[in-house]
């Protein structure tokens, strides 16, 4: 489950054709300046893979690149050997979901509402709900979590409560990818943990979960893989240990760091400080 | 989302009702008692009037007029001066109110999710000054138009200034939009009153003041045609279009990856708004309150999912026109009222109402 766990070693020469998503080249302009720069590495299927960079880095134009909310002005995306900029947009949403961070909104809809949005790429644009829209949204309230929220609106949850139930939004679209930006963002240590533990549970379920995390502890101790993103170039991926070494985290951060061992489960815990 | 949470959280501490449950109850006994009140309302709207008629020779007349055969219903009732009273000017009266009613509680509600503007009106793109000030032209210019087709072409040149202003700032987005439509909106309300100021005389002065607060009294079966077709053929879509606006309030980058092209989306929804809206603007000037409070009003009761929100805005909007512009002609009679004066005047108060109803509940 942790760390040291699925390092094949998946490099960015992946090819096209192997499961899973594979990156190439991706390059995302905003303005003339790139800030996704030729950034080439795979997530792997049955994996959680763990996108981390500093402020700045950009993470969240990587992903909203791949959900396809950003036209990338260079590069290629497969999914299990498909191209994704070769499949219609409600094509590509039935393979991959986002989950954006901090995506509220002020329209007090009911959950069950919000997660029947995630049906929207199946459903005919202009009215009702697919055939199995019932179906498919009582699995994801219930894989999120969240049966005793369905009837409330969702601007009277707490941001714990309102993840989960983007998450079943995401869901509910029966993605085979799932992209995350900050899932654990403004959750407490427990909400965080749960969050990280459903994703896990996903993973286990044949899920390729691509998310960014800031916290560098939760992503060494939680992901399978770890994609490590400074200033629009991937510098580094691999396993969360091998690839988080002391060296680039100084480099990259510019901070001194060691991996300790959380004494109860023997995950690992990161101890840092300013470099000097 | 700490912030929102916080500011979201469930007011003095009250149980939550089940939102989605409360919706669904008050939605499936409204839409049927919705369209029957329709129904109803075309009819008895129609015996209201200086000419006192009975409800059943009312409906016999009119059945006449749509092709039921003598046998089933008897001869038409009316003499010749009551039934042209009836079937010329009565019920495309009555019609028109309903199709503008409803079409401007469609394009409202669509123009508030697609601006995520809770004061997004249909005539938020400079349409309505730009029908005014085609209107006018025609009314003051002698310019030798018919006067629908005058303020249709103004409000089209409207939405294509404030369009085209919007598209010169950058990417045309949501917020710079309502700030182009706000610039072309005070320019053509200026020429207006310009023009007015310039050239009015008593008679087109009462005219010019009827079409600016909105009126239905020159309403013809031309009328019922304009806007009933274009309630069918734009407004019957845009009542289907409910769950791209409910994608569309979390944000593009969300709606994108649910499969919607948003930058396309957009455009056709607003585009299809703003042809309704200058249908619309066309046949009765530009009547206020409508398509700006009753979506929320409708929002209070049956909660905000927009699949549920704009047919019952549609059918609410419908029966309330009649009723307002049915107290607009017979409330002073012979002098008439423009219907905008009552919309404000009965709207404002309910919807008070049912703000503070709302409040007592949260």
């Amino acid at each position: 489950m942790s760390g040291a766990g699925t390092g094949t070693g998946a490099g960015t020469g992946a090819g096209a054709a192997s499961p899973g998503l594979a990156v190439a080249g991706l390059t995302v302009r905003i303005g003339d300046r790139s800030v996704v720069d030729a950034a080439a590495f795979t997530a792997p299927p049955r994996a959680l893979t763990a996108l981390v960079g500093p402020n700045g880095a950009g993470k969240s134009s990587l992903l909203r690149a791949i959900a396809g909310a950003e036209r990338p002005a260079a590069g290629s995306l497969h999914l299990d050997g498909a191209d994704l900029a070769a499949l219609g947009r409600r094509e590509r949403a039935r393979r991959l979901a986002f989950v954006e961070q901090d995506a509220g909104t002020e329209l007090p809809l009911s959950v069950e509402s919000v997660v029947g949005l995630g049906r929207t790429p199946y459903g005919a644009l202009l009215g009702g709900p697919d055939r199995d829209a019932a179906a498919a949204v009582d699995a994801a309230i219930t894989a999120a979590g969240i049966d005793h929220l369905r009837g409330r609106e969702i601007t009277r949850l707490s941001g714990g409560e309102r993840q989960r139930v983007l998450l079943a939004r995401a869901l509910a679209q029966h993605p085979r990818l799932l992209l995350l930006d900050e899932p654990t963002n403004h959750l407490d240590i427990a909400a965080q943990l749960a969050a990280l533990t459903l994703l896990r549970g996903l993973v286990g379920e044949g899920v390729a979960v691509l998310a960014a995390l800031h916290d560098l502890g939760l992503a060494a101790a939680w992901a399978d893989h770890v994609v490590v993103l400074h200033e629009g170039r991937v510098v580094a991926e691999g396993a969360p240990l091998d690839t988080l070494t002391p060296e680039l985290l100084a480099e990259v951060y510019g901070v001194r760091a060691s991996w300790l061992a959380d004494p109860n489960t023997g995950r690992p815990v990161l101890a840092a400080s300013p470099l000097r | 989302m700490a912030t929102i949470a916080s500011t979201a959280a469930p007011r003095g501490g009250r149980p939550e009702v089940d939102a989605r449950r409360r919706a669904r109850r008050r939605t499936a006994v409204l839409a049927p008692l919705l369209v029957l009140a329709l129904a109803a309302s075309i009819v008895v709207a129609t015996t209201i009037g200086s000419a006192d008629l009975a409800v059943g020779d009312v409906l016999r007349s009119i059945l006449s007029h749509l092709g039921v055969p003598r046998e089933l219903i008897g001869a038409n009732p009316l003499d010749r001066l009551r039934d042209g009273i009836v079937w010329q000017l009565r019920v495309p009266r009555v019609l028109t109110a309903a199709a503008v009613g409803a079409g401007l509680a469609i394009a409202g509600a669509v123009m508030q999710a697609l601006t995520r503007n809770q004061l997004a009106d249909p005539y938020l793109l400079g349409l309505s000054s730009g029908a005014s000030l085609g209107a006018v032209s025609v009314i003051l210019l002698g310019v030798a138009v018919v006067l629908p087709v005058a303020a249709f072409g103004g409000a089209l040149l409207a939405l294509a200034a404030t369009l085209g202003l919007a598209g010169a700032l950058g990417a045309i987005t949501p917020t710079r939009t309502v700030l182009a439509g706000v610039a072309v909106s005070s320019l053509a309300g200026a020429a207006t009153s310009f023009a007015i100021f310039w050239s009015a005389e008593q008679d087109s002065y009462r005219e010019i003041l009827g079409w600016l607060l909105g009126s239905l009294a020159g309403a013809r079966w031309p009328a019922v045609g304009i806007a009933g077709v274009a309630v069918l053929v734009i407004g019957l879509p845009l009542l289907l279009s409910g769950r791209i606006l409910d994608a569309f309030a979390f944000g593009d980058t969300t709606a994108a990856s649910l499969g919607i092209g948003v930058q396309r989306t957009r455009w056709i929804l607003l585009g299809a708004t703003a042809l309704l809206t200058g249908a619309l603007v066309a046949v009765s000037g530009s009547i206020g309150f409508v398509g700006l409070v009753l979506p929320h009003a409708i929002r209070l009761v049956v909660g905000p999912g927009h699949r549920t929100l704009l047919p019952l805005s549609a059918l609410v909007g419908a029966v309330f026109l009649i009723w307002a512009d049915t107290l607009a002609r017979s409330a002073f009679a012979p002098r008439e009222l423009p219907v905008g004066i009552v919309t404000a005047l009965i709207g404002a108060p309910v919807f008070a109402l049912l703000l503070a109803r709302r409040r007592s509940e949260a």
